[in-house]
This record gives structure tokens, C-alpha cells and sequence, in this order.
């Protein structure tokens, strides 16, 4: 008895975490006339797509998930590439000064941006580079490579040494032993690593939104923010525009659970 | 001669170029330059007008950059404390109570839709909730009325009374999620002959988590607490999206406040020195992060 309580009221609670989700799907798929009849509570009378497909051309919502995959993709892939080569010089090579080094990578990933917009606005303006995806695949790969760089050298610094030790003898200079030994056995880390810079650079708004301005190259999360601040929208184009942006995060969500589980704890607690 | 050793590791110096001239250019120099640019006064355009320490001095009498840190503390609470406390309990329930009784697979699903808001875009997550909040047929007062509570119909983001407090539940449910996975991560961690001894001398399942759960979860408790702080004092998508700092600077924070500062009032200098002032307090809570972390690793 008492333990279905608790079962119901957990449930009730994770419910309750998702009502949002289902209103907003609710309503994206009405049209505006049922709407202003019957309310945001309703169930859609008839079911439309009008909202969202009016919704995806009049923001050219394709182009935008192209740019959030090409801005997203570049990013992870880079970041990644950048903190094993941090990671190897600091937690295998031991380079001097490292924690040094390393308390200067956590502290870059720990600054504000808001510390960081002015000059970036006015530097990729300087060299041609304003509203570009290369400015702002450039400075996330930045950012994300300092998370990425701090986290690493401490796996990289267990990494076994007989390894390094035999690629060392069969002749493997370092490029080799990092491309052909560390790197294919750190494999399963650096895949979390590139699923949650790939999340992370999707889900930022502040900068891509000062340093992305045209439609042609503005990210999902800042056309969607950017128009919502504008508040133009009527009710069943607002909740076709949150589903929209809601849909790629919850894909994200569903393929990447288990990475997603392992790499909060990672970067939290070692 | 240089020993070999000494001449192995600095080669290995040249893997670290890429990455150092990569955050040289895209932090440190940047972060240098807003210092700077904090010290000027400077419209943007122009040539910026050294004035010293001035914009700091302002600062100190600006009742709009303290109030911007008092509704942060506002937003530590639904992003740090609250999420932290309720955090504890719910993954206590999911990890040995419901995962015990009804299996882990049950628990990961509850847990699975506990954490969903987090990976979200901030954005859109704020534009989510600005809608369901609207005040005229927006979902929770449509959803207040047809229960019979009229009464309690509100304008949830444009009253200044309100605003703050809406914006805090927004937060804290985006963030719950995040210390529930956590801490159950912890909870793996944890000897459960501990729990089986708690459980022998007669101690109930409240008792074991406050005895048992909750000090082997100390270092967990706390990393969540300065990391949720963190994101806390950088907030700045959600304000954007629902008030816009708004109605009448209700909503402000020090992150919105800069930016109003650098885009809209083009008072560079004066908005530079309020992102300085927020790095440090961002840097004087990671350098405890830190040493946290470092205890925790030697330990």
C-alpha cells in the first residue's frame, strides 16, 4: 500500500515534469480558430499541421537545423580533436607547469561570456569574421576544448603506461602512439565527449545570437529566441515554434541516453 | 647535454600549441581586452576615453546593478538550493525505493523524465514556459480557472510582483534533473553494507537517508551546489526569452545587465565592468570548485 504511494506520487512528479512538453505538442497541431475557441486545454479539433509547416517556411526552419547541425558537428569534431591533443601533451607527456596550464583551461571554461562578447564582437568584426559559422564554430571549439582539455588529462593520466611502453619499442613516435594507441583506446570517453559538445554548442544562445545575425546563419535556438522576444507570434505558431525547437533536443535525448547518463557524471564528480 | 627525459617532454609541448593559441585567442586575449575596455568609456565606435576606475565607482551607487544581484540570489535558490534539496529526496526515492521495490529499469524511466527539461535549449525552454505563463489564455491560468481557482489568475511575467518568482519555478524546473543523476550516480557509489547495517539496528528508510544517504553524498552535495551557483550567476537566455529583464528591471541580471549595457544603451566601458565584476565572482567560486576537487581527489 504505502509503497504504491510512493510509486504514485513519483509519478504524479515525473508527469508533472512533462505536462509542458505535452501542451505545447497539443497545441502546435490546432488551428488558430479552435484555439481561440476552446483554449490551450483542448484537444485539437481538427488536428492540423498548418501551424508548423507555416511556421518551418516562414523561418526557413530547415536551413536553420542545417546551420545547428553543420555550427554543431564542426564543433564536437574539432573540440574533440583539440582536447586529446591538450590531454596527451598534459596527462601523458607531463609537459612542465600542468596544473598551472590545466587551472587556466577550467578557469576559460568558467568565464562568463558576457566577459567575452564585447571583444569578440569587435575582433571577428576586425578580421572579416562577423556573423560567419567559422567565428562561432572557432570560439566554441575553444570553449568547449577547455572542458574538454580538463577532463581528459585526468583519464589520460591513468591511461596504462605498459601501452606507451611497448609502442615506444616497436618505434611509434609520439604522433603514432597518440593516433594509433591512445586515441583507439580512449574511444569510449571521447565519444561522450563528442555527444556533449555536440549538445552543448546546439543548445547556446548568448553568443551565436550577438555574433550571428542574418537569417542565413542563425542556429534553432536563437531564431526561435530572437523571434519570441519580438513576441509577433499568435498562440498556435508559438507552440508550433517550441515543439519545433523541442522535437531535435528530445531525438538527441532518446539516441544519446546513455552517453548523456555517463558524461553529467563525469564532468561532476571523477 | 640535455638528459633525455627533460628533452621528451618539451616536444611534447607542441601538441599543446593548437589548444593554447586557440584559447589565447578566443578567451584570454577577449577577457584582457573587456578589463580594458571596463576602465574607458567608449560608445562602441569611436576612440574609447580612458577614465580609470570610474565605471566601477558608478557602479557602487547604480541601484540597478545591486538589484540585478539580488534577483540572482533569487536564481541560486531555484537553481542551487532548491534543485539540491529536492534532488536528494527524489533520488533517494528512485535509486532505493522505487528502484528496489519496482526494479532499476522503472527508476531510469522516472529519472529519464526528471531530467528531459535538461537538455532542452534554454531558449527554448523559456519560450515553452512564456507561453504556457501568457496571461490572458495562457495554459496555467486557463488551467487555474477551469479547476475554479479565478482567483488565482495572474499575469505571471508581467506583474513585478510576480515576474522574479515565475522565472525561479522556470529554472528550478529545468534544473531539478541535473542533481537527481547526480546524486543517483553517487548512490551507486555508496558500500550498501551500510544501509544493511542501518536497516539491522532498526533504522527507517528517513533515518538511513539522513544518516547513511546523505553524509556519503557529501562531495557530490557540494560540486552540485558551486556548479548550479555558477550557472546560476550566468544566466541569461531564459531572462532574455521571458521578460527581457522586464516588467520595470524586475528580472534584471548582472548577465542581462551587461548585455543591455554593450547592445542597447552602447555603454561599453560601463557594461564591461559589469561582466568584470561578474567574472570574479564566477572565478572566486571556481577557485573553490577547485580546491573541493582537489581534497576530494587525494583523499
Amino acid at each position: 500500500m504505502r509503497r504504491h504511494a510512493v510509486l504514485w506520487s513519483v509519478v504524479v512528479l515525473a508527469v508533472a515534469m512533462l505536462v509542458p512538453f505535452a501542451i505545447v505538442a497539443l497545441n502546435a497541431v490546432k488551428t488558430p480558430a479552435d484555439y481561440a475557441a476552446n483554449g490551450p486545454l483542448a484537444v485539437p479539433d481538427p488536428v492540423s499541421l498548418d501551424a508548423l509547416i507555416a511556421f518551418w517556411q516562414r523561418v526557413d526552419f530547415g536551413r536553420k537545423l542545417l546551420n545547428s547541425v553543420v555550427i554543431s558537428g564542426s564543433v564536437a569534431v574539432l573540440a574533440v580533436v583539440v582536447s586529446v591533443c591538450n590531454a596527451y601533451a598534459l596527462g601523458i607527456g607531463r609537459v612542465r607547469g600542468r596544473l598551472w596550464i590545466l587551472v587556466v583551461f577550467l578557469v576559460a571554461n568558467t568565464l562568463p561570456q558576457e566577459a567575452l562578447v564585447y571583444p569578440l564582437y569587435f575582433l571577428t568584426n576586425q578580421v572579416g569574421l562577423y556573423d560567419t559559422k567559422t567565428a562561432v564554430i572557432v570560439i566554441f571549439t575553444a570553449v568547449q576544448a577547455a572542458f574538454g582539455t580538463y577532463l581528459l588529462t585526468s583519464t589520460l593520466g591513468e591511461f596504462p603506461r605498459e601501452l606507451l611502453e611497448a609502442a615506444r619499442i616497436d618505434g611509434a613516435g609520439k604522433w603514432q602512439t597518440l593516433v594509433r594507441v591512445v586515441v583507439p583506446v580512449s574511444r569510449p570517453t571521447l565519444s561522450v565527449l563528442f555527444v556533449f559538445f555536440f549538445i552543448w554548442t546546439w543548445n547556446e544562445f548568448f553568443l551565436p545570437m550577438v555574433l550571428l545575425i542574418s537569417n542565413d546563419n542563425q542556429t534553432v535556438p536563437v531564431a526561435l529566441g530572437v523571434l519570441q522576444g519580438q513576441r509577433m507570434m499568435d498562440a498556435t505558431t508559438t507552440g508550433a515554434s517550441a515543439l519545433l525547437g523541442v522535437l531535435p533536443a528530445v531525438v538527441f535525448f532518446l539516441v544519446f541516453q546513455r552517453a548523456l547518463a555517463r558524461g553529467v557524471t563525469a564532468g561532476a564528480v571523477r | 647535454m640535455i638528459p633525455p627525459a627533460l628533452r621528451d617532454r618539451g616536444s611534447y609541448l607542441l601538441f599543446l600549441l593548437p589548444g593554447g593559441l586557440l584559447l589565447l585567442a578566443v578567451v584570454l586575449v577577449p577577457f584582457g581586452m573587456n578589463v580594458g575596455i571596463s576602465l574607458t568609456e567608449w560608445s562602441g565606435a569611436g576612440e574609447p576615453e580612458w577614465i580609470g576606475l570610474d565605471n566601477y565607482a558608478r557602479l557602487l551607487s547604480d541601484g540597478t546593478f545591486w538589484a540585478s544581484f539580488r534577483h540572482n540570489v533569487g536564481l541560486v535558490v531555484a537553481m542551487a538550493v532548491l534543485p539540491t534539496l529536492a534532488g536528494l529526496l527524489i533520488a533517494a526515492v528512485l535509486f532505493d525505493y522505487i528502484g528496489r521495490h519496482f526494479g532499476m529499469r522503472a527508476a531510469a524511466v522516472l529519472r529519464a523524465c526528471v531530467y528531459l527539461p535538461q537538455v532542452l535549449p534554454v531558449a527554448v525552454a523559456g519560450i515553452v514556459w512564456g507561453w504556457v505563463l501568457a496571461p490572458r489564455d495562457g495554459a496555467l491560468n486557463e488551467l487555474l480557472r477551469a479547476v475554479g481557482f479565478d482567483a488565482l489568475a495572474g499575469d505571471w511575467l508581467g506583474d513585478p510582483d510576480l515576474a522574479l518568482w515565475s522565472v525561479m519555478g522556470v529554472l528550478l524546473w529545468i534544473q531539478v534533473g541535473y542533481p537527481v543523476v547526480i546524486f543517483m550516480a553517487g548512490m551507486g557509489r555508496v558500500d550498501p553494507s551500510l544501509h544493511e547495517a542501518a536497516e539491522l539496528d532498526g533504522a527507517s528508510w528517513w533515518g538511513r537517508f539522513r544518516n547513511v544517504t546523505v553524509p556519503q553524498l557529501r562531495p557530490e552535495v557540494f560540486v552540485v551546489l558551486l556548479t548550479c551557483t555558477i550557472a546560476a550567476l550566468k544566466v541569461f537566455a531564459p531572462i532574455y526569452v521571458l521578460t527581457r529583464g522586464g516588467p520595470g528591471g524586475a528580472t534584471t541580471v548582472p548577465s542581462y545587465y551587461s548585455f543591455q549595457n554593450f547592445f542597447e544603451r552602447t555603454r561599453v566601458g560601463y557594461g564591461a565592468a559589469v561582466a568584470t565584476v561578474l567574472t570574479v565572482l564566477v572565478l572566486v567560486l571556481t577557485a573553490v570548485f577547485l580546491r573541493v576537487q582537489d581534497r576530494g581527489a587525494r583523499r
